[in-house]
């Protein structure tokens, strides 16, 4: 492979950690939010596939990306209410549910996404970052989903606003002593539920950049574990809001090694490269977790930091 | 008082699933009516796809011999205290290896060769669920997302060998591998098309069941999983029996996945990724990981993945509708546990408040 498509390689990596980090970017940040409040919600596998089910029918019956994009943001919410309510139950497990979500939320999808695989639905607008390069291949990595931008205002935001405002702190309470919460008063499930939801409108935002932007269509093997990688990699961000869009962006790099490959020639291993991702948010597993003290920044009262 | 009371917890370990089955029943109904159809004819399609007559039967106990396998695959673990859901993962690594193993040699015609491929089988699923067991005791990374992660990676190892080396040149459309001997295949029992492979999972239910409830490995590993606190303050080895639970429940699974290559398909091909793995997850949870619950539960879900062609073919409802049900009857089985012990109970906080307030009226 010659010097030109190595590099050609680079720029469409760098191009598809902004165009495939786009998804994992808004569930980070779902679950960071969800798991700052003392739970954690695996099913936000589930709410991903379901808003980009929802979000491309609501686009594609209205005619209008926005109502789409509403709608899967809506569906997420919808969902992640279902494990909030039933987390809040005395002795229901949060892990246990989260699965449950997973399976309701990719049942329903493909249930009713049957009738959405042939249609065509308006896509979420890009920005043009690359009007001032004359290469063909910069300017098609720097075409910038919109809701990219909103991602990262979304990222500082909750990062500010966690340090900073009355909600930020309540969730903060709640996630790290549920006790001294109840003793100021604070309705430990109130702020839970609250939290799941907002957490799930964030993770449907990022179905909706699934189905509505990239790869901008729906079929049953649109998210396929992509919801999941989003989980592991709040542990790997310590539950900060800004690492989760660093995270993102790399996880988004290693999702677009096989395709750029591919459009090179290199096909040899396609599967193998898409499973890049899985296996590297396994190792990252693996360096950041530690048997002995609970990771660093973790909400003193989730599970998954046991 | 108390003594009264026994039954109990026999009684709500009964009325408990099967409420939560009739309740996901009701809303899988109002689901379907609102997709504008007849709710009724659904339940009936559903009771006659999976039990009505000796075919459906006969589909039905197909379906449920490689779900009580993977269903294992979550019980055993589980017992040890861990959540794996990566059973698929197993799953499909051991009908590649089924498939996989005659390319590197040529195993004995007969029983023997089957035996072997199965053994092989096994371990390659044993493998693959004990290494998120090790990854948990050596690392404490969350066993519950590594060993989906590992599924997913199974799968694309499996995919990547079936199009790829392993690929049988005559599979044009449809990539899978060569297919297995003839002399090697799993047939049906007697004159029923009914595979051997339920047997293999009804017998490996009653095993671990056993091993569980009378060996002293089982009691240690029930003891790490209840308590591992205690679990080490008695000198347990706990992270080598959490391994070997997770080890064992791989090695069903994987099972699971030769037996299907052997009995069902003969070759390894994409449609042994059928979501077993998955609905093992569900089939546990409803059984309470007791593996001999496990049998009859993995009969009754084994029915409905029966129904769901009749529904499919009679009412024109997508396939997914079987997992709508699922996931409805996951949910609700799993908020359920919150009525536990207290189901029969449950008027007694009114009792109170009336009493406290024919005592404030007394006053």
């Amino acid at each position: 492979m010659s010097a030109q498509a190595w590099l050609d390689v680079l720029i469409a990596v760098i191009g598809g950690a902004v165009r495939v980090g786009t998804p994992f970017l808004f569930v980070s940040l779902g679950e960071c939010l969800t798991e700052k409040a003392g739970r954690i919600n695996l099913g936000l596998e589930g709410v991903l596939v379901l808003s980009a089910m929802s979000g491309f029918g609501a686009a594609w019956l209205s005619d209008s990306v926005w109502i789409g994009v509403l709608c899967a943001g809506l569906a997420g919410a919808a969902l992640a209410l279902v494990h909030g309510v039933a987390c809040s139950l005395p002795r229901v497990n949060d892990v246990a549910v989260g699965i449950g979500i997973m399976l309701l939320g990719t049942g329903l999808a493909f249930h009713l996404g049957k009738p959405l695989m042939e249609p065509q639905a308006p896509q979420i607008p890009s920005l043009a970052l690359g009007g001032w390069s004359n290469s063909a291949a910069v300017q098609a990595a720097l075409r910038i989903n919109v809701l990219f931008p909103l991602g990262v205002a979304l990222a500082a935001l909750l990062q500010w606003g966690f340090a900073n405002t009355r909600w930020g702190l309540l969730v903060r309470m709640v996630g790290d002593s549920a006790d001294a919460a109840r003793a100021l008063g604070t309705s430990v499930n109130g702020v839970r539920i609250a939290a799941t939801v907002a957490g799930g409108f964030i993770a449907g935002l990022g179905g909706a950049s699934l189905s509505l932007y990239y790869p901008g269509s729906w079929n049953e093997g649109l998210s396929s574990g992509q919801g999941l990688i989003a989980v592991a990699l709040v542990i790997f961000a310590r539950w900060s809001p800004l690492r989760c869009l660093a995270a993102a962006l790399l996880f988004g790099g290693a999702g677009a090694i096989g395709p750029a490959l591919q459009s090179v020639g290199v096909g040899g291993a396609y599967y193998l490269f898409n499973a890049l991702p899985y296996a590297l948010t396994l190792l990252i597993l693996v360096l950041s977790c530690s048997p002995t003290r609970s990771a660093r920044g973790a909400p003193l009262e989730l599970g998954v930091s046991r | 008082m108390a003594g009264s009371r026994n039954w109990q917890p026999t009684a709500e370990a009964f009325a408990l699933p099967l409420l939560s089955l009739a309740g996901a029943l009701v809303l899988f109904g109002i689901f379907v009516a609102l997709g504008g159809r007849d709710p009724v004819a659904v339940w009936r399609l559903l009771f006659v796809g999976a039990f009505g007559d000796a075919f459906s039967w006969q589909n039905t106990l197909q379906r449920s011999a490689p779900l009580m396998l993977t269903a294992l695959c979550v019980a055993l673990p589980a017992r040890a205290g861990l959540v794996i859901i990566g059973g698929e993962g197993a799953l499909v690594l051991g009908g590649l290896a089924m498939a996989g193993l005659p390319y590197l040699f040529t195993p004995p015609a007969g029983w023997i060769g089957t035996l072997l491929l199965l053994a092989g089988a096994a371990a390659a699923g044993a493998c693959w669920i004990a290494l998120a067991g090790w990854l948990r005791v050596w690392r404490g990374v969350n066993e519950t997302i590594s060993s989906l992660l590992l599924a997913y990676i199974a799968i694309a190892v499996f995919k990547q060998l079936v199009e790829g080396p392993l690929r049988d040149p005559a599979s044009l459309n449809k990539p899978s591998t060569l297919p297995l001997a003839e002399s090697l295949r799993i047939g049906s029992i007697g004159s029923y098309d009914v595979h051997w492979g339920l047997v293999w999972g009804i017998c490996l239910c009653v095993a671990a069941a056993f091993w569980l409830g009378f060996s002293v490995h089982g009691f240690a590993t029930r003891v790490a999983g209840g308590n591992p606190r205690a679990a080490r303050l008695m000198g347990l080895p706990t992270g080598r029996l959490v391994v070997t639970a997770c080890a064992l429940g791989g090695a069903c699974a994987g099972l699971a996945g030769g037996i299907e290559v052997a009995a069902v398909h003969t070759n390894a091909n994409a449609a042994l990724i059928a979501g077993f793995g998955y609905t093992g997850i569900l089939v546990s949870f409803v059984a309470r990981h007791q593996p001999l619950a496990v049998i009859p539960v993995a009969i009754l879900f084994g029915g409905f993945g029966a129904a769901g062609s009749l529904l499919q073919r009679r009412l024109g409802l997508p396939d997914a509708a079987v997992q709508v049900l699922l996931g409805f009857a996951f949910v609700l089985i799993l908020a359920s546990e919150s009525l536990r012990g207290r189901l029969f109970t449950l008027p007694a906080p009114l009792r109170r408040r009336t009493s406290i307030a024919a005592v404030a009226g007394a006053r």
